[in-house]
């Protein structure tokens, strides 16, 4: 039985504010941003690593922040939702994207979701449909059926690229 | 004109009306992870409650120690029935006239049943508590498959409604009958059959499944006992009914009570029902004077928040030799687990079971129902569909396919041969609906035209060849379904949730600079309303979409609505908010007369104000009579620009559409591959083409999740075989197919703007069109019917059973 431990504190780089805070080993990373830095952008949808709501960008890489302890990202670098707009506070490529093409429905999965194709095209800046797809592969969305998603990076990735976006021929 | 002048294209434009596709306002925020769930509301002193639950399915429940769980630190109560007895809540009235417990009272009779709610300062420590609860448990036998569960020998499963014969519909035959449930004529029926040239008759079973939307279930109360009033935040599709279905089960006045759902991460009808945790977390609040927030995990919201479908239907068509359909009957067997707890309007046991004839013209038809308990969860909600729509989309559509091969005619063309004729409509259905408005053979023929269906049967007839000669170990289906739906819940006449008329509703309030806000008592959990009702508001009174903010949701301030399900919002409230804007328009035109100085009905309406008729210069536009209507109006006339309506719609609306799908599956494998999937919908006067188009999409997605692989499965004891998403079919963007969409428009003669509801259409029509699919790949090896869903394994075992497989 687990239960109550002594607090540890950890400390890391939070959309580039450095952050600390004294939790139990237990604590998940995602109870700790929401809780303690009370950035509730990032979500949970299934607690077993599955949909992805829960994405964030630990030292470059897209993390599930529902399986991870906080104590594990102690010193790392981490982006959330709330730091991938524009420095003037302006919408990012994939913000509007996501708008543009609408991406997004209930909008529950679309902090995770931008969040990895955020890191997405960095990791590929010019993807095919099908490297897009397999890209966001452990993101999971009930509403949109992906398709507009798919379209909505295509343009995130036009727009950085400084390319036309093309629709996909049907 | 000046060149300053804008244009009337211009002028449209600016409003972004009815029609246009109009970006959503909510993405600004949701983009940018600034939305606010239920999980996301955070307030002073907030506790946490969780659930001990049931590992087993069925058993007595001896004992419950909370002594251990007490001392731990941190826990401050552990709430059992025990103790709702105090407050006459240890069951609660569900909304399909049946009783559930909130919490174990003596039994429990579903797995992961809800036994104790632990209530901790943290969610960490609930969870400690949880693990210190001792119940004392005694096990009994399950009754897991509904086919049995009506015989003699089958146990009890709800032993508080030992002696009562009649349920809440009608007698009960047996301790684990719930209700039958019969409409059309018997007799009428039964003499087509035996005067039928052709008829057949399948069992099509319609698994049990769950919406699962990616936010889960969860509430937030805060009970001021200064006050006296009770705060609760929640993931509700229909707020205002669990304002008043609280009233009066807590005894606390209505005005006291204040509901808020806040944003809804999807709910595709998991948000409708009253669950043990909002109870719980409610009574947690009033017991321990804090806010108790109650989160429900993934696993919890699989196996015990409201499952769908779970129905067994034994269907049978009569038909000519020629193939005109002459007779339908239908039984179905439905498994609503331990409680009914089906989320249907109260008067409708099987929800609109009885739209099974679709759309097709059946002189005479005959549909019984017998709902039935089992140890399972209880549910039974309208997974993106109007009630029971799907299933009975599914039933007709497949049975239609059946009789086809019966027949040796082409699907498609059996469908061109029964359809509704648009000239019949309004059509008075065999069993009790008047279809609003179709046109179906245009929208057949626009699908079968789209796709090529004549050259796709002919590469089918090569492809069978090429398998019959072992060249090739690939089958192909087309999928043909064509789907008539029935939304908007509805009239009061036959519409009620537990007495209240599902009306709607929405208030306008225009502000003195020619802006405004718009409260609608409906509840989007996706759906873009904030974005689409101002566009009906623009169109109709000519103020931008932009200028207008729409709210939903919170009970102090929306008018009374009954919320968002069953593709009810564009029928009901969609109208209200018309008529709403249609009333503000009428005053407006008073102020525009007298300012203008003519008479009323010397005026016209043009974009965004009125002009006078033949002197298109005189004009005054909506902004300016926005600010007279407050600082100048006329002599006599209240100031001010407001409106509200209520609205009681006179029918149903009947959207449909014509689906194809082309799969190919490898028999040695099982595995398929969906080849192309065209959509064609007919949702009426389409308001936002960019969201319909987006709805669709995602119906289409969660159709195939349902047809191709997605359970809710139970091993002969009663445990949960997919209880998370390891084992619980949810695709991801590589599995998902991509969908064409195209439309007609049909509008509906009734509504006010000629819409009908769309986000559900594509969920209805498209399982029965991959289920249609799978079946005819294999039909052509003497298959039949192969029941859903249609995963790998399972199309293997039909390759194997039909001995194409060694």
């Amino acid at each position: 039985m687990a239960t109550q431990a002594k607090k540890t504190q950890v400390s890391m780089k939070v959309n580039g504010v450095e952050v600390d805070g004294l939790v139990e080993p237990r604590t998940l990373l995602v109870h700790f941003i929401r809780e303690n830095l009370q950035l509730t952008g990032t979500h949970i949808g299934c607690e077993t690593t599955h949909c992805g709501a829960c994405t964030v960008d630990i030292d470059g890489l897209s993390v599930k922040s529902c399986t991870m302890f906080a104590v594990q990202a102690d010193g790392s670098e981490i982006t959330t939702i709330e730091g991938i707009a524009n420095a003037d506070g302006t919408l990012s490529a994939l913000q509007e994207g996501f708008r543009q093409m609408h991406g997004l429905q209930c909008g529950f999965c679309t902090p995770g979701m931008i969040t990895r194709a955020h890191r997405l095209l960095q990791e590929n800046p010019d993807p095919t449909e099908e490297e897009i797809r397999f890209g966001i592969a452990g993101n999971l969305c009930r509403c949109t059926g992906y398709q507009n998603i798919v379209r909505a990076i295509q343009y995130a990735a036009a727009k950085i690229n400084g390319t036309e976006f093309q629709e996909a021929a049907e | 004109m000046n060149d300053m002048t804008p244009t009337r294209e211009q002028r449209e434009a600016k409003l972004e009306g009815m029609g246009c596709k109009r970006k959503r306002v909510e993405d600004i925020r949701f983009t940018q992870g600034r939305g606010q769930y239920v999980d996301d509301v955070k307030l002073p002193g907030m506790l946490h409650g969780d659930f001990v639950r049931s590992p087993y399915a069925h058993a007595r429940v001896k004992s419950i120690n909370t002594e251990k769980a007490l001392k731990v630190p941190g826990v401050l109560a552990v709430i059992t029935a025990e103790t709702l007895k105090t407050v006459n809540l240890a069951w609660m009235p569900t909304l399909a006239g049946d009783v559930q417990m909130v919490l174990a009272d003596g039994k429990v009779l579903f797995q992961n049943q809800e036994v104790a709610f632990v209530v901790a300062t943290d969610r960490y420590t609930a969870d400690d508590g949880i693990n210190a609860v001792e119940v004392e448990y005694e096990q009994l036998e399950p009754q897991i498959d509904p086919f049995t569960a009506m015989d003699p020998g089958a146990p009890v499963l709800r032993e508080d409604l030992t002696g009562k014969n009649t349920g809440a519909h009608g007698p009960r035959k047996h301790h684990n009958h719930i209700f039958e449930w019969t409409v059309g004529d018997k007799d009428l029926t039964d003499a087509a059959f035996r005067k039928a040239d052709v008829t057949i008759k399948e069992m099509i079973s319609y698994h049990r499944t769950h919406p699962s939307p990616l936010e889960t279930c969860q509430s937030l109360c805060s009970f001021d006992k200064i006050k006296g009033e009770l705060t609760i935040y929640g993931t509700f599709q229909a707020p205002h009914v669990v304002r008043t279905v609280v009233a009066l089960i807590a005894k606390i006045p209505e005005h006291k009570i204040h509901v808020i759902a806040p944003d809804i991460g999807g709910g595709f009808g998991n948000k409708v029902g009253v669950y043990p945790g909002y109870v719980c977390s409610a009574v947690a609040s009033i017991v321990t004077g804090k806010p108790v927030k109650w989160v429900e995990d993934r696993i919890e919201n699989l196996t015990s928040t409201s499952f769908a479908r779970d129905y067994h239907m034994t269907t049978e068509i009569a038909a000519t030799k020629e193939g005109k359909v002459t007779g339908l009957r239908v039984h179905v067997l439905a498994d609503h687990g331990a409680f009914d707890a089906c989320a249907d309007p109260s008067k409708w046991p099987a929800g609109f079971m009885n739209i099974v004839t679709g759309s097709y013209d059946f002189p005479v038809a005959h549909l019984a129902v017998d709902g039935v308990y089992t140890n399972k969860a209880p549910g039974g909600v309208a997974y993106r569909c109007s009630f029971r729509v799907t299933e009975a989309a599914y039933c007709i559509e497949r049975a239609m396919d059946i009789l086809a091969q019966k027949l040796g005619m082409d699907p498609a063309e059996l469908r061109l041969k029964n359809f509704i004729k648009a000239e019949q409509f309004p059509y008075q259905s065999a069993l009790g609906w008047e279809y609003d408005s179709g046109d179906y053979h245009t929208a057949m023929k626009q699908m079968m035209e789209k796709v090529d269906y004549a050259g796709l049967r002919k590469e089918q007839a090569e492809k069978r060849e090429a398998f019959r000669r072992g060249e090739t170990r690939e089958i192909m289906g087309l999928g043909v379904s064509f789907f008539t739906e029935i939304v908007g819940a509805g009239p009061s006449k036959n519409c009620d949730i537990l007495g209240i008329a599902m009306f709607d509703s929405c208030e306008i309030r225009l502000h003195p600079t020619g802006s405004g806000v718009a409260r609608v008592g409906t509840k989007s959990q996706g759906q873009g309303h904030e974005t689409t009702w101002a566009q009906i508001i623009a169109t109709e009174i000519g103020i931008p979409a932009d200028d207008i903010t729409v709210e939903e949701g919170n009970t102090d301030t929306a008018p009374y609505g009954l919320g968002t399900y069953g593709s009810r919002s564009t029928p009901v409230a969609g109208a209200a908010i018309a008529m709403a804007a249609r009333k503000i328009k009428a005053k407006a035109q008073m102020i525009a007369a007298y300012k203008l100085e003519v008479h009323e009905d010397d005026l016209e309406w043009d974009i965004d104000g009125f002009r006078v008729k033949g002197l298109p210069e005189k004009v005054l536009g909506m902004k300016d009579i926005c600010w007279i209507a407050y600082n100048a109006p006329p002599p006599g006339m209240e100031p001010g620009l407001e409106a509200v309506s209520y609205y009681d719609p006179p029918n149903m609306t009947y959207p449909f559409g014509a689906y194809l799908c082309v799969m190919d599956i490898d028999v040695d494998t099982g595995v398929y591959k969906v080849r192309r999937f065209y959509a064609l919908d007919d949702c009426g006067t389409r308001i936002n083409p960019m969201i319909i188009e987006g709805q669709v999409h995602g119906g289409l997605t969660e159709a195939f999740a349902i047809a191709m692989g997605q359970e809710i499965r139970y091993d002969d004891t009663g445990n949960v075989m997919s209880g998370s998403f390891v084992d619980f079919f949810i695709p991801t963007a590589v599995e998902t197919p991509k969908w064409e969409t195209d439309f007609t428009v049909t509008p509906s003669p009734h509504h006010p703007i000629g819409a009908k509801g769309v986000g559900e259409s594509p969920n209805v029509g498209g399982v029965p069109c991959f289920s249609n699919a799978v079946n005819d790949a294999f039909s052509f090896l003497g298959s039949t019917h192969i029941q859903m869903p249609h995963d790998y394994w399972r199309n293997w075992q039909a390759a194997k059973a039909l001995g194409v497989v060694g």
